[in-house]
């Protein structure tokens, strides 16, 4: 099978999340007022999906630039993580890193580190595959929702609990690959706590306090050997 | 400020500060790709992140009020179960969401 087909099958389960996600994005994004195309455009430069829900608030209320810039960089300072854990994977360069990059939301960081890359060819084909068919799926469900608005009669609630789905197969996966149950429960025991205590800011916080608390238990572990 | 040149200009800063949170260690890190502790990270974090995921996607459901959160629970069995059993990604997404959205369109267990 090739990278792209491995890649579109690979992809299909962030469809069946991003079109509806994104269709509810631009059905909010048009009751702005704002030319459908907008969405687009920021489906297109954006690309972060809960980013672009807490712009509908901002733009919605006239929030200062500085007010956006701070809220936006403390929303995705969680992918900061997700750098950190693909730097020795990313092995391209130029144009083509820059995309990967600029593309890494938390479903193609899932598939990228989850999912078997096919043992043929270039693997960053695979990723970049990836990385543009999700971004692919996003653009058009902003623009679905932007253009079609309310008038569409397709019910597609629940359907976004493809993503729930997605994350719980590819958490599956990880166990096949790390078979080590430490950095399950603590991330289940702080995704929780986080959860309850910090609503608002529940990813970044989980995620920070599981990897430092992972590492400081690596470095108690190389102490004691 | 014109409508559209606001928007642009958000367009613009959110572009720039979602670009540098991902950037941002791939700038910092130039050429340390081989050190111990990204290794480790490489290997930890994923599953970690998924952990936190699957508990946030599930952060807006109500486990104090009926349904009691059993439409998610139910397709999440579900979807772990058919993994299991048969460990086709797509099948088991397919099985859990079909269970799911059938759930709350019916109204079967509201």
């Amino acid at each position: 099978m090739s990278n792209i087909a491995a890649a579109l099958r690979a992809s299909l389960p962030v469809m069946f999340g991003y079109i509806p996600l994104g269709m509810a994005f631009g059905i909010l994004f048009q009751d702005l007022g704002y030319p459908w195309y907008f969405a687009a455009v920021m489906a297109v430069f954006v690309f972060a999906g809960a980013a672009q829900f807490m712009a509908i608030g901002l733009l919605a209320a006239h929030a200062g630039l500085l007010e956006v810039a701070v809220s936006t960089l403390a929303l995705n300072s969680r992918h900061i993580f997700f750098g950190l854990s693909l730097i020795s994977r990313y092995r391209c360069r130029g144009v083509k890193k820059l995309y990967l990059i600029f593309g890494l939301t938390d479903e193609t960081y899932s598939l990228i580190t989850s999912t078997p890359a096919p043992s043929v060819g270039d693997v960053s084909t695979y990723y970049l595959a990836i990385t543009a068919l999700n971004q692919g799926y996003w653009v058009a469900g902003c623009i679905l929702g932007a253009l079609l608005g309310r008038t569409l009669e397709l019910d597609t609630r629940g359907m976004e609990f493809a993503l729930t789905a997605l994350f719980l197969v590819l958490l599956l996966e990880q166990w096949n690959k790390v078979r080590d149950p430490f950095p399950f429960l603590l991330a289940a025991i702080c995704g929780v706590a986080a959860l309850v205590l910090f609503k608002a800011q529940m990813l970044l916080v989980s995620i920070t306090v599981t990897l430092a608390l992972l590492m400081l238990r690596r470095q108690l572990g190389e102490r004691r050997t | 400020m014109s409508d559209t040149t606001y928007l642009v200009l958000v367009i613009l800063v959110m572009t720039a500060a979602t670009f540098l949170t991902r950037a941002l260690p791939f700038m910092l890190l130039r050429g340390r790709a081989d050190h111990p502790l990204l290794a480790f990270l490489g290997r930890y974090t994923p599953a970690a992140i998924m952990t936190i995921l699957v508990i946030y996607t599930l952060g807006a459901v109500d486990f104090g009020a009926p349904p009691h959160g059993a439409p998610e629970l139910i397709a999440a069995c579900i979807t772990l179960l058919a993994h299991l059993l048969w460990r086709h990604t797509l099948l088991s997404i397919f099985s859990g969401t079909a269970c799911y959205m059938y759930a709350i369109q019916s109204g079967l267990l509201l």
